[in-house]
């Protein structure tokens, strides 16, 4: 068998700790909450409002013919998915120190079952904008179907980057406070409180070599069917993901053996 | 017999810079990038953990592995468990291998007993149902039934230690790798520790066991392996390694000991052991110990600074490494503000010295504010108590009977109703 084979071999031989691991994350995030689950809703709703009042209302920021609550709250529900996990992924490593260096087991699960973990507040938010769809009169059509291929392809992006960042927190503590500065940042980079059509024509290229950028436009048209899916711009996500995703497994697995000793 | 762990020329190197500050800053990474044409290159700090070693194991053995601390056994269990990798050599398992470095490892403390138990079996890679179906087994064994449902943080260090085991007994595993397990928890629990790991014995299970205990080792293992600085020093039968081993412990001391120049020490130097005297009452040097006898044990040290509530203790072990006491300035409740810098010494006194004859070593420990540890030195210290009347007639008592003995006297009164009397 080749190394790589039994790589796969190995992970796939340890996937229900994969679960395990996820399933810990979700316990343990709302143990002591007195609201518990609802914080999945309450933080993008909050988000949202604030940010309806003043992008939406006070700067009259467009949002593709779609009432401005709507068009964030979708938006921020995959932002939100995808910074927490960006933060949590990222600082599972040496958060977990303990474990990596008492037991054996493949050491992508720990970022990988963080960001399994957030799809659980991902998807309880999202029978809340269902409940906004329904309020707002937008209706749910066949695009809907489309949202779960949108969230995996975030889940891919956020793993892969993290994967990365993981690892390179492991030896540089540099990462734990540049992840925050980053997500924080790249909100802004990303067509979630303004839609891509808002920025200059001959600069909308550059929103779209952020990754992020296809999967929210590209949700945005599928859930709401008011716009045609930006083929093109989800093509360059994709693109860009499976690089991202690549350059973060291969810088793993070549730093991976020296966790235990290092973190 | 066929063979179910092979080591070959395994070693492993770590860069001690490198271990020193183990939080590197990108931004030192890249001012060094820059810097380093002009810099003269600086041999780095090496330091080999385990250098060339080779030994197979074959189905069914239980294998002790002894040596002092630093001597490289839990690296050499961690690359056997895959936690760590080796820089050359390799290492060849058959069968499903379990490690257990740590007694409930992963346990949160938001979660209950129940689902401790499933996450902690996941990790030590059990199945699911595996769990599921030896949950009631798993339960009964921990004895903490009626907390089961109970988050760990409101449990006893007690319970929960009782509950990782309780896991970790029921693993199942081909190949079980066990690290000083045994060195925390009470009497009782070790012995179910113990009994657990008889019963892989029995079951033709291949057993790995690190331990500092070398009664425990001796009672365990048929085979002893002996790590020495990296170095594999001997491999054998369990009691001529550890023969072997504990001989290496200088020989039994007349008097006085100067352990200044020993090197295999833990803790922060901050203050150092130099030198142990044994006197007598009038502390004059006691050349010759004899049980029962007055005895004052002095402990030399520095401190390079002033140490705040320091404590000063020993353990006191047995030829066979077992634990007659451990005593500390702690363990008295004495409170010492400070002391130091400089040299100074303190004085244990003991009124009788109620030892059976033979070898003993003592450990010395400092420590300071907050249980800092300052020095540590495993058997710095030998003394014999020499062969002498323990209970004033009789035969010859030595360790067997137990090392210490209690002055005592046997009233006959009683014997008289039986008629035996004279």
């Amino acid at each position: 068998m080749s190394v790589r084979s039994e790589y796969l071999a190995d992970l796939w031989h340890h996937r229900e700790l994969l679960y395990f691991l996820a399933w810990r994350d979700v316990k343990i995030r709302y143990k002591q909450a007195v609201l518990g689950m609802s914080w999945a809703i309450l933080q993008p709703l909050l988000t949202m409002i604030i940010f309806s009042v003043l992008f939406g209302r006070f700067a009259q920021i467009p949002s593709s013919g779609l009432p401005y609550p709507l068009f964030s709250y979708s938006a921020l529900l995959l932002w939100m998915y995808f910074s927490v996990t960006l933060g949590l992924a990222g600082n599972s490593l040496i958060g977990n120190a303990n474990l990596i260096t008492k037991v054996y087991f493949p050491r992508v699960l720990m970022p990988a079952a963080s960001a399994l973990a957030g799809i659980l507040d991902l998807a309880v938010g999202s029978t809340f904008l269902m409940g906004m769809m329904v309020y707002y009169g937008t209706g749910i059509g066949w695009g809907l179907l489309l949202a779960p291929i949108f969230v995996l392809h975030l889940f891919v992006l956020a793993l892969g980057i993290s994967m990365l960042f993981a690892a390179m927190n492991v030896k540089y503590r540099d990462i734990k406070y540049v992840i925050p500065f980053l997500t924080q940042i790249w909100m802004f980079l990303t067509p979630i409180i303004y839609p891509i059509s808002f920025v200059p024509e001959r600069y909308q290229w550059l929103l779209a070599l952020n990754p992020v950028t296809g999967i929210v436009e590209g949700f945005r048209a599928a859930v709401f069917g008011v716009q045609p899916i930006p083929w093109d711009l989800l093509g360059i996500s994709w693109g860009i993901t499976l690089l991202l995703v690549v350059i973060g497994a291969v810088y793993f697995t070549a730093t991976e053996r020296q966790f235990a000793d290092v973190v | 017999m066929s063979e179910s762990i092979r080591v070959e020329n395994l070693s492993k190197r770590y860069e001690l810079g490198a271990l020193r500050n183990q939080e590197t800053q990108l931004r030192d990474q890249l001012a060094r990038m820059f810097t380093a044409p002009f810099r003269a290159k600086r041999p780095k700090d090496i330091l080999w953990a385990l250098k060339d070693v080779s030994f197979s194991i074959a189905e069914g053995e239980i294998v002790g592995i002894i040596g002092g601390n630093g001597a490289g056994k839990s690296t050499l269990l961690k690359i056997l468990s895959k936690i760590t990798y080796p820089t050359s050599g390799n290492v060849r398992t058959r069968g499903r291998v379990a490690s257990l470095l740590e007694v409930g490892t992963g346990f949160h403390e938001e979660l209950s007993g129940r689902e401790n138990i499933f996450l902690n079996g996941s990790i030590l890679g059990m199945k699911r149902k595996e769990v599921a179906a030896k949950m009631d087994a798993i339960v009964n064994f921990s004895g903490v039934e009626r907390f089961l449902d109970t988050p760990i943080k409101r449990y006893s260090s007690g319970m929960r230690l009782r509950l990782g085991f309780a896991v970790a007994a029921h693993l199942d595993p081909d190949v079980l790798i066990v690290d000083e397990v045994l060195a925390v928890g009470d009497a009782g629990f070790q012995k179910k520790c113990l009994t657990a790991m008889e019963g892989l014995r029995s079951g033709g299970r291949t057993v790995l066991f690190v331990s500092h205990h070398m009664s425990a080792v001796q009672n365990l293992c048929t085979r002893g392996i002996w790590i020495d600085r990296g170095n594999m020093r001997m491999d054998g039968p369990t009691k001529n390694v550890i023969e072997a081993y504990m001989s290496t412990f200088a020989e039994a001391s007349k008097g006085a000991s100067d352990i200044a120049g020993i090197e295999s020490r833990r803790g922060s130097g901050e203050a150092r052991y130099t030198k142990v005297d044994i006197l007598d009452e009038n502390r004059e040097q006691k050349n010759f110990i004899q049980p029962g006898d007055p005895v004052v044990i002095r402990m030399h040290f520095t401190a390079s600074k002033a140490i705040a509530y320091p404590s000063f203790g020993f353990k006191l072990l047995t030829e066979a490494g077992a634990l007659v006491t451990d005593t500390s300035i702690w363990h008295h409740g004495i409170p010492i503000e400070s002391v130091g810098p400089g040299a100074a010494y303190i004085d244990v006194c003991f009124d009788a010295l109620n030892l059976v004859p033979g070898r003993y070593y003592l450990t010395l420990g400092l420590s300071g504010a907050g249980s800092r540890l300052h020095d540590l030195i495993e058997h710095a210290v030998t003394f014999d108590v020499e062969a002498g009347s323990v209970y004033g007639s009789g035969p010859q008592i030595d360790q067997r009977y137990g090392p210490v003995f209690f002055p005592q006297h046997w009233d006959l009164k009683g014997l008289q109703g039986a008629g035996s009397g004279g």
